[in-house]
């Protein structure tokens, strides 16, 4: 077996909900190509919020655009609340678990998505609980990434 | 599927021909060299001749090459031996930013646990290093410079032999790292005037598993390895005869087929260079513009908007093996050192792959691959949020 388990390298290799809906509800983008990977998502929220599209457009390694294309499937259908519930662990376990040091890339979708419906949520004016205290322009970056061992 | 090998600085395929000379000591001649009957003395035998083609790849004289385990074995033994027998003199080494972590590592280690000084200079954009950088940065302390002959990501040539005589006027043993160099430029160590040689067999078409250092004779370096008397009592552990056989004959072939291969090497490597060009927009060239500067079948290239390892893993499904310099390359997090060494941007960084081509490679190879590396990168910058306007 290579790095990736098959249904990892699947998303990779065929990704799904690639590209960027026009005038979107909500749109989210996070990291930058300087720290490795950059996910931009753009979501389509319905009068019930639910979110009938997503769309992604993701800079990085084979992890970052397979957890892009399944946190896109994921949160398609579930209502706004039930897609900030979605958690970067939850996006691993769907994917049936990556290495231990790409976990970071499923981060990115978790908070790229996040950002989507904050942007969704400052233009029509919705509070929800599970934005509370979040900032997406804070680098929450840092805590995430390359935690490299120091040499002997 | 086709599959096209654009790899051969990270090891190369051993040849049929090495194989075959390798063979026999594991079987008619499996003996010890050490033992004094039939079986052990044809394997004796084997490691003599063996020793001469790889001194009469070098210019060297058989008794100064020393076959060791890898690459890595010969330059820790330099750096840990050279540290040892020289504390009376100094506890300074001179190395180079851009080194193999063979030798990275071992600095950190002696800078560590042994208390020695550790000079790392910096090289320029195109990954040459300074000589005069070389004669600022010696001391009274100094008692090793140690500095690649060919980078193995991009491809470099360091001038040695102006930097070898830079540290003999000053009293200071010389080595270098030419794992990459071996079999792919002239290497006479007496011409460059080196104290130490590190080389390895799977570069060159040989097998796995075997190394050699070239030390200078009358220099005294302690044993490494310690036990028996192998290897002139400098390097324990019974002999990998096959191994030592197969890097014997490797040695011969590059000896023999070296403006061949160089030629090859240089003409699919130009021809794979322009073919990028023609198919790919927004590429960079890392490493010297000069070709004739560079390793003869070395292409390090970034692509804009993309990341590399995702075009590895592309590129793999389609048959064609590379490797690269990105952050989220496979097994680690680390950036290549030697891009950011020579203030190749991260964001650029972590876009590049680095392509080797070498004697099996065709020019339909350079073909196949560069095709399926066009339709590659025109995939991944589709998926892709990144389009320059940003700064990137």
């Amino acid at each position: 077996m290579g790095l990736y388990n098959d249904k990892v390298m699947d998303h990779f290799m065929n990704p799904h909900n690639v590209g960027e809906i026009e005038n979107p509800s909500g749109k989210g983008i996070y990291g930058s190509p300087v720290c490795g990977d950059m996910m931009q998502v753009t979501i389509d929220v319905d009068d019930k919020d639910v979110i009938t599209d997503a769309k992604f457009k993701t800079y990085g390694c084979g992890s970052a655009i397979a957890s892009s294309s399944m946190a896109t499937d994921m949160i398609i259908g579930m209502t706004v609340d039930e897609a900030l519930e979605v958690s970067n662990k939850k996006i691993v376990e769907e994917l049936g678990g990556l290495p231990a040091i790409k976990i970071h890339c499923s981060v990115l979708a978790e908070h790229a998505i996040k950002n989507a419906i904050w942007d969704y949520a400052e233009k029509s004016g919705k509070h929800y609980k599970g934005l509370e205290g979040y900032n997406p322009t804070e680098d929450a970056d840092e805590d995430d990434h390359h935690d490299i061992p120091e040499e002997d | 599927m086709r599959e096209v090998y654009l790899d051969y600085s990270a090891t190369t395929p051993t040849k049929d021909e090495v194989i075959n000379e390798m063979l026999p000591y594991y079987k008619e001649a499996f003996g010890n060299p050490s033992s004094l009957y039939g079986p052990g003395l044809r394997a004796k035998e084997g490691l003599t001749n063996a020793r001469q083609q790889v001194a009469d790849l070098i210019g060297a004289d058989p008794k100064e090459v020393f076959f060791t385990s890898c690459g890595t074995e010969a330059d820790n033994w330099v750096l840990e031996g050279v540290a040892d027998a020289m504390k009376e003199k100094g506890n300074h080494i001179i190395t180079t930013a851009i080194e193999h972590h063979a030798i990275l590592h071992t600095c950190m280690y002696l800078k560590k646990y042994h208390g020695i000084d550790v000079t790392f200079l910096d090289v320029d954009e195109e990954g040459f290093v300074n000589p005069e950088d070389l004669k600022a940065a010696i001391t009274d302390k100094t008692i090793l410079v140690s500095i690649m002959m060919i980078n193995n990501e991009i491809g470099t040539v360091e001038p040695i032999k102006e930097l070898a005589k830079i540290a003999k006027e000053r009293g200071v043993l010389f080595h270098t790292d030419a794992v990459q160099a071996l079999g792919n430029m002239p290497i006479d160590v007496k011409d460059l005037d080196v104290d130490f040689l590190s080389m390895s067999a799977h570069k060159i078409y040989g097998p796995k598993g075997i190394g050699a250092l070239y030390k200078r004779k009358g220099i005294n370096l302690p044993s490494f390895v310690h036990g028996g008397a192998q290897e002139n009592r400098k390097r324990a552990g019974t002999e990998n005869t096959a191994g030592i056989v197969g890097f014997g004959k490797a040695a011969e072939l590059a000896r023999i087929n070296l403006d061949e291969h160089i030629k090859h090497s240089k003409e699919l490597r130009q021809y794979m260079w322009d073919l990028i060009n023609e198919k790919i927009d927004k590429v960079r060239l890392n490493g010297p513009k000069d070709f004739d500067k560079r390793h003869p079948g070395n292409l390090n290239v970034s692509f804009s908007y993309i990341e590399g390892e995702s075009i590895l893993l592309l590129l793999d499904a389609a048959g064609v093996s590379v490797s690269t310099g990105s952050a989220c390359s496979s097994g680690s997090l680390d950036i290549s050192h030697v891009l950011a060494s020579t203030r190749v941007p991260m964001e650029v960084i972590n876009g590049t792959v680095r392509f080797t081509v070498g004697d099996f490679t065709t020019k339909e190879d350079i073909d196949y691959a560069v095709d399926a590396l066009s339709k590659v990168v025109d995939t991944l910058r589709k998926v892709s949020p990144v389009t320059g306007k940003e700064g990137w």
